[in-house]
């Protein structure tokens, strides 16, 4: 199927065959707000009921790599942005270039995500049978982090532990919507790449110019959609208490 | 074709903005502004997302039609928080469970 800026038989201009793209592709982007939603309202509803492990969960996450993963996002964006601009101003050499530093640059992040989850792994803080929020401080070990920064969790849990006598089932609440949230947002990265993969190739094959380039706008919408999940994601997940660390 | 074109220079802009907003948002998480603080990050991540959907994703350049489904979805979103919250806030007759733990909450912060 070689589809390029041909006009189709029922719309009556190039413009209007355009915008119900954008359009339809809105109304999926619609669905995917309260999809996501449903989830941010989960968040919200628990994280009032139980503010303490909440906030002691929050400060166990690394702050400096999901700061670093934010900005790597953001990058991203800019670049599929630019990958939209070249199609549109016709650079076919030049929307390339951007796809693949799109791609790389969501690489890179799910990458950072893994070194997350794998902290999270060793530190018993995946939800289930051996979670246990002082895993840690009762096994110090290198995995767990600077003797400093366990006397400060040693601390916090005793002190949540005086306000939440519950407070590992509840902190483990915590961590199944972090796990459920930013799961959620990493599946989207990854359809996101498979599709991004499959714009390189159209690309590299010179198929997006100025006349034909939906699929570079559209999978950009999808992308930068993504982008907005996490702007939101980072300050509720990892910023929560930090005043109080 | 009748389409804008946004240019490298205002993403370039819009760039510089999001990391803005996102040294700030951090900076802010550091300090303790009380009951502000979740206001402060979640209107930080409003304006970051709104210069996205803005620029990044051409609303302010799209069609009326478009930006009213743009409108919908957040307005959805809104029914679905707000009459839930609303719902979880005025249940309890008692003092709540998440009343009691604001209380203890606060004592946290003050040792």
């Amino acid at each position: 199927m070689h589809r390029t800026g041909e006009l189709y038989g029922q719309f009556q201009t190039l413009d209007q065959q355009k915008e119900t793209a954008t359009l339809g592709m809105w109304v999926f982007l619609v669905t995917e707000i309260l999809f996501f939603g449903g989830l941010f309202l989960a968040y919200t509803i628990n994280r009032h009921a139980f503010p303490t492990a909440f906030g002691i969960g929050g400060n166990m996450l690394d702050l400096t790599l999901g700061a670093a993963n934010t900005v790597v996002l953001i990058l991203s964006s800019l670049t599929m942005a630019m990958a939209v601009w070249s199609a549109t101003t016709g650079k076919k050499s030049l929307v390339t270039i951007f796809l693949i530093l799109t791609l790389a640059l969501g690489g890179v992040f799910l990458g950072v995500k893994v070194v997350e989850y794998k902290q999270k792994f060793d530190h018993h803080l995946i939800p289930g049978h051996n979670f246990d929020i002082s895993y840690c401080v009762k096994n110090p070990s290198p995995v767990c982090g600077t003797p400093a920064e366990l006397a400060t969790e040693e601390k916090e849990i005793e002190e949540g532990l005086k306000v939440d006598p519950d407070l590992n089932a509840h902190a483990q609440l915590y961590f199944s919507l972090y796990f459920g949230m930013t799961g959620l947002h990493a599946l989207h990265m990854v359809i996101g790449a498979g599709l991004l993969l499959w714009l390189i190739v159209q690309s590299a094959k010179g198929r997006f110019d100025a006349n034909y380039n939906t699929p570079v706008e559209n999978i950009g919408l999808y992308w930068h959609f993504v982008d907005i999940v996490w702007i939101y994601l980072f300050p509720l997940l990892y910023l929560i208490n930090r005043h109080l660390g | 074709m009748s389409e804008h074109i946004v240019s490298p220079k205002i993403y370039a802009v819009i760039f510089l903005a999001l990391m803005v907003g996102t040294f700030l948002t951090v900076f802010a998480a550091g300090r303790d502004f009380g009951r502000m603080n979740i206001v402060i990050a979640l209107g930080i991540a409003t304006i970051k997302a709104t210069l996205v959907i803005l620029f990044f994703m051409h609303g302010k350049y799209s069609s009326r039609r478009t930006k009213l489904v743009i409108v919908s979805g957040f307005f959805w979103l809104a029914i679905m928080l707000g009459l839930t919250i609303a719902d979880y806030s005025t249940r309890h007759a008692e003092p709540s469970r998440s009343q009691l733990n604001e209380s203890t909450a606060s004592s946290l912060m003050r040792s």
